[in-house]
């Protein structure tokens, strides 16, 4: 083959890419569990700020204008109808997460050094988010702290909601008021994600574009 | 203002008066949802009008009894709340209602009649004498309230199982329906009425229950919220048919079991 032929193969080979449509970085699936997911967790979290509010662990409590339900009672009706919706959602997600092997292929492995890396390259403005299929080392172990935090928050939650039907559960966190701790940290855990989460999709708006059309 | 002088372990004097408040309903509370304004985004997400007050509660209320359900299946009439030893009862132990700690109920105990009915043979009504001199039970469990504190406290007094017993109740029926002095009310199943530690109290730690916690008798019952164990009982009725309760019919899960 000579050098003209060549040139004109990668001018096909070219624009076959440019009609190709881009790859799939997130499948239905998982754009439906993580919308259906973003909603029950709001309603969580703004109704359980407002049950904190009722009998507050620490010395503060939310601004009732960020805390859903306007009273107790309110606040744990719709705590304890969102819940529904974030536990089957959460298990549809995780099933589906191991089954297809997405979890595997995205989150794994996790190195120690990478993290260091690739959180050194973030904090000096280095880091590469051109490829948005694959996470860097930073962003899996936030998903994978953050799946984890969310396994932690349901059980404890579990464990607070059935104290006595559920007591080896609630034993396993340190008994019912151990158990109101662990779900607070849980909760901040998920909240403290979420800020970076938002802020992240903010500042690289394609992330956000490939989390509702996929591409 | 704050009428609990002395601190107790592991709860704030005056969050708990702020709770007692706070567990009250708002004036303009008929919105379950004032604070959702906040969430504009969440409706745009679902495109409903959350903000829309009583649709929302009516749809929560609904999903609420669906919970009942639930919970009902949940509940193992074997599976016995934790009993702790003496050492750990929390002193003082809080007090709560939906009155301030001065305005509990006086009952005079020469003049106390347990009235009970429904569903049953014997609906003599019972004089104190006659309740004090019932076979005596004993527990040391954790009232967990539905603000989320705990406390753990002693009862003492009879089953509330044997009580019904002695009644010649319909345990086939579905709901015990418990009133107080003060106008308060609650129903309970009757799987948690059978339960081995559903006690009709007469005792705190040992001692005539005082004003406070509910004298002359209190309902005790550790598988359910605190709001379930109802003070000052002066009726028992044994029926089919569920009246609701103080707190049931404001918005408060009904069956609150734990």
């Amino acid at each position: 083959m000579d050098f003209g032929d060549f040139r004109g193969m990668t001018a096909i080979d070219a624009s076959n890419a440019r009609e190709r449509p881009a790859p799939v970085i997130h499948p239905r699936w998982v754009r439906i569990t993580h919308w259906v997911n973003a909603i029950a967790m709001l309603v969580m979290i703004g109704s359980g700020w407002q049950i904190y509010n009722a009998s507050p662990l620490f010395g503060f409590t939310f601004p009732k204008s960020i805390t859903l339900g306007g009273w107790l009672a309110g606040a744990l009706n719709w705590h304890f109808a969102a819940m529904w919706v974030l536990a089957i959602n959460g298990i549809v997600y995780v099933a589906l997460g191991f089954i297809s092997g997405r979890f595997r292929r995205k989150l794994l492995p996790i190195w120690p050094r990478q993290v260091i890396a690739d959180a050194t390259a973030a904090l000096t403005l280095k880091l590469s988010y051109q490829d948005l299929t694959v996470y860097n080392a930073v962003q899996k172990l936030a998903y994978v702290g953050v799946l984890i935090a969310g396994v932690v928050v349901v059980l404890s939650g579990l464990a607070l909601w059935k104290p006595i039907q559920l007591q080896e559960l609630t034993a396993l966190f340190g008994g019912y008021e151990a158990a109101r701790y662990v779900h607070f940290f849980a909760m901040a855990a998920i909240v403290g994600f979420l800020v970076m989460h938002i802020v992240l999709a903010v500042l690289v708006p394609r992330s956000l574009r490939a989390m509702i059309t996929g591409r | 203002m704050p009428r609990i002088r002395k601190p107790i372990p592991g709860v704030d004097a005056k969050l708990l008066i702020k709770d007692a408040a706070r567990l009250m309903p708002d004036p303009a509370r008929r919105s379950f949802l004032r604070g959702a304004a906040s969430l504009g985004a969440l409706t745009m997400l679902t495109g409903c009008d959350i903000i829309d007050g009583p649709t929302a509660e009516s749809a929560l209320r609904v999903v609420s009894r669906f919970n009942d359900n639930v919970q009902a299946l949940l509940f193992n009439p074997n599976r016995l709340a934790t009993e702790y030893p003496a050492s750990t009862i929390t002193r003082p132990f809080p007090f709560n209602a939906h009155y301030q700690e001065d305005e509990a109920p006086e009952v005079d105990p020469k003049d106390y009649k347990l009235e009970v009915g429904g569903l049953i043979d014997n609906k003599a009504p019972w004089t104190l004498e006659q309740l004090y001199a019932l076979p005596e039970v004993s527990q040391i469990t954790r009232l967990i309230c539905v603000e989320g504190w705990s406390a753990i406290g002693s009862w003492q007094g009879v089953r509330l199982s044997e009580f019904l017993k002695r009644l010649g109740a319909d345990s086939r029926a579905k709901y015990v329906w418990f009133q107080c002095a003060e106008g308060y009310s609650t129903t309970i199943d009757m799987p948690t009425a059978l339960h081995a530690q559903t006690q009709l109290s007469f005792k705190f730690d040992n001692q005539i229950l005082p004003r406070k916690y509910g004298f002359p008798m209190k309902c005790r019952m550790p598988t359910k919220l605190g709001f379930k164990n109802p003070k000052h009982v002066t009726a028992i009725y044994v029926q089919n048919n569920n009246p609701g309760g103080y707190w049931e019919d404001q918005g408060y899960n009904w069956h609150s079991g734990l």
